[in-house]
């Protein structure tokens, strides 16, 4: 039925309406597989119902959100950032060594950390907009320089004795509740980073980027200065999760946060940001950020082994991102065949 | 649309899965460690969860350890063994999965740690559930756990791999080399200290350490770092990997090169790896602990610990099956015993 509607105002409003109407119906796709996933995990695993469980879960994914906000912006501009686990592994270790040369002070140390973060994203920013290099082909580049220069700060060492109160106030739970207290620092960088995208001008400005960066620069937008500030942004909130994954493990190490970049990019396109740019929204990638993390926990707590798990992830996403665009292709070419059959008869 | 139809297609197969994985878990409930009674109990209770968190899943050697050692002690002793971990050798991960089993009641978790601290919050937190935790392999932080099993001292491991490549190098000595496994590995890294110690005595003086490298216990580049070692030392006359897959792989590239039998290999790997090299004369010998048995003892510790035998603390003596009487040390660290050592007259012995 509203199937039908969407697509009937698709069809009258064209592309962009389009488009829109099934980025929608994306997010409340995910919602409710969320609420399924929950529930049904809840009723069927021993322990989902717990508050330890999400505890847990909250635990896990909250780096991954922090790094999820402005990668979503990131990806919108039709850019990527695929250096943001390096980022966080250096950050974590330059963290550590300032500990070690005796710098004891939580803010400052959380100063310093988000300041590398911010400068290691401008460098990012830079050859980008500066040089104009494809994004894709620097953050690989930086991913393995920041990565490597991680070893140098604290080669195969681990810093692990902060005072405990920083560690267990890391992750210390909101009054009450089993939930760490972080979550509430995140929840207010979503609003703030959902407002940014949603309601101003410069979000509008993201997607025009994302759907043709020539054609938003003819209306005047920045692009170069807008994306530049974008890296930034996801280097400086790196960095922050860099700061709780320190604290959280209680362990500065170089390998910090391996492999987590392909974390992150997998819940920010299940979440419906497409990968070419200019569409997706935020609130779905929130939602794909909770439900990856929620189907991996219950599924542990299932008895379901690693091989499985990392099977069973990796086919989500590969229909979650593949599923709308071949879809896409198919719906393209079944109505471009149909005004082509009457002129063939001809 | 249909993409929607699509997503909620899968969610119901995910449901699915989740529902048939959740009949799975309702395995019989353990028996509650009765409280009170002052006599510690002579036997191991039966039903006991005890579960092994490998570093990560999917490796020979902790398939040794545990699939072949660890449930053998379970079964014998009636409990319910499981495996699981992580596929990658990441302490985060491996975080999660101690985090599993302390909401799954395990009564005791024997872990092989990726990273002495990272772990700690965890594995205390299941601790406070009730579970006892023993590590082996490789340890934590001593005040994170109850028992610690040891498969060999690092003294012992760094004195028997530089005596078995300064026999194979021979009297002359000439330069050797280290092929290590993760350039963090606590345990790996323990030994190469230990090795420098050892090259320090006089009657190793003619052996020189020129390199050390690190294949992070991957097969492709532990054989490319093999590789790269003996073109950067032309004179190389050893190489010592105390990693079973470094071993393996250097002795693979070896075994095809000019360099077999002009440049020798030692280190700790498994008989089924190292058997071909051994039988063509790759290399004389390696030596490792019995991993089946190292699994074996951090179960029957494990099971000990559970049943309120013992504490973990030190000079507290119990029995593991077969392998008969240990005796708690140091910071509860539970010794294995000396590495063994496997030459051509005995690899055949062996089927791990």
């Amino acid at each position: 039925m509203a199937e039908r509607i969407a697509v009937k105002a698709a069809a009258a409003g064209g592309r962009g309406t389009r488009l829109r109407s099934l980025a929608g119906s994306w997010d409340a796709a995910l919602l409710v597989a969320l609420v399924l996933v929950v529930a049904v995990g809840a009723l069927a695993i021993e322990g989902v119902a717990s508050p330890r469980f999400w505890r847990f879960v909250t635990l896990e994914v909250i780096p991954i959100a922090l790094i999820a906000l402005p990668m979503t912006l990131v990806i919108i501009t039709g850019e990527i950032d695929l250096s943001v686990a390096s980022i966080l592994g250096l950050t974590c270790t330059v963290m550590g060594q300032l500990w070690l040369w005796g710098i004891s002070s939580l803010p400052v140390l959380i100063a310093v950390a988000l300041l590398i973060g911010a400068l290691l994203g401008a460098v990012n920013g830079l050859f980008v907009t500066a040089f104009g290099l494809p994004s894709l082909a620097v953050t690989i580049g930086t991913l393995a320089l920041y990565r490597g220069l991680a070893y140098v700060v604290l080669g195969d060492r681990a810093v692990a004795d902060y005072p405990p109160e920083w560690t267990t106030g890391a992750i210390a739970a909101i009054p009450g509740l089993t939930i760490p207290w972080m979550i509430i620092v995140v929840a207010v960088l979503a609003v703030l980073f959902g407002l940014v995208l949603h309601a101003t001008p410069i979000g509008r400005g993201l997607y025009a980027m994302g759907n043709n960066a020539e054609a938003a620069r003819f209306t005047g937008i920045n692009v170069a200065r807008t994306k530049f500030w974008l890296f930034v942004a996801t280097g400086a909130m790196s960095a922050l999760a860099g700061v709780f994954w320190t604290l959280r493990y209680a362990s500065a190490r170089a390998d910090n946060g391996n492999g987590l970049e392909l974390a992150v990019v997998a819940a920010v396109l299940l979440g419906g940001v497409s990968i070419f740019g200019g569409r997706g929204r935020l609130i779905g990638v929130i939602a794909a950020v909770i439900l990856l993390g929620t189907l991996r926990n219950a599924l542990q707590l299932a008895y379901v082994p690693a091989n499985t798990l990392t099977i069973i992830t990796g086919s989500l996403l590969i229909v979650s991102v593949v599923g709308p665009n071949v879809a896409g292709m198919l719906r393209e070419r079944w109505r471009r065949r149909r005004p082509a059959t009457p002129l063939h008869q001809e | 649309m249909a993409a929607r139809n699509r997503l909620i297609a899968l969610a119901m197969s995910a449901a699915l899965s989740l529902a048939v994985s959740g009949c799975a878990s309702q395995e019989p409930a353990a028996t509650q460690p009765t409280a009170g009674g002052s006599a510690a109990p002579a036997t191991i209770k039966e039903g006991l969860k005890i579960a092994f968190l490998p570093k990560q899943v999917n490796n020979p050697y902790f398939d040794a350890s545990d699939n072949k050692g660890g449930k053998v002690a379970v079964e014998e002793f009636k409990g319910v063994y499981s495996q699981t971990g992580p596929s990658e050798a990441s302490p985060s991960a491996q975080v999660s999965y101690i985090n599993t089993l302390s909401q799954q009641g395990t009564d005791v978790i024997v872990v092989s740690a990726n990273d002495k601290d990272a772990i700690c919050g965890a594995l205390q937190e299941a601790r406070t559930a009730g579970a006892k935790v023993v590590t082996y392999d490789s340890d934590t932080n001593p005040s994170c756990r109850d028992a610690f099993i040891n498969q060999a001292s690092a003294e012992g491991i760094a004195a028997s791999q530089i005596k078995l490549i300064s026999e194979a190098v021979g009297a002359d000595g000439g330069e050797i080399a280290i092929l290590s496994a993760t350039a963090n590995a606590t345990n790996q890294n323990a030994w190469i200290e230990m090795m420098k110690t050892e090259l320090a005595k006089p009657e190793n003086s003619k052996l020189k350490l020129v390199d050390t490298v690190y294949g992070d216990d991957d097969d492709q580049k532990s054989f490319q770092e093999t590789q790269g070692l003996l073109a950067k030392h032309p004179n190389l006359k050893g190489i010592i990997s105390p990693t079973t897959v470094g071993v393996a792989a250097a002795a693979r590239y070896l075994s095809t090169s000019e360099y077999k039998g002009k440049v020798q290999l030692t280190g700790l790997g498994t008989p089924n790896q190292m058997r071909e090299y051994v039988k063509n004369d790759t290399v004389k010998s390696f030596a490792l602990w019995n991993p089946s048995d190292l699994g074996y003892l951090a179960a029957y510790t494990g099971g000990a610990l559970a049943s309120g035998m013992i504490t973990g603390k030190e000079g507290e003596k119990f029995t593991a099956g077969k392998l008969g009487e240990y005796t708690i040390g140091k910071d509860g660290t539970v010794l294995l015993g000396d590495p063994f050592v496997f030459t051509k007259d005995n690899i055949d012995d062996f089927d791990f």
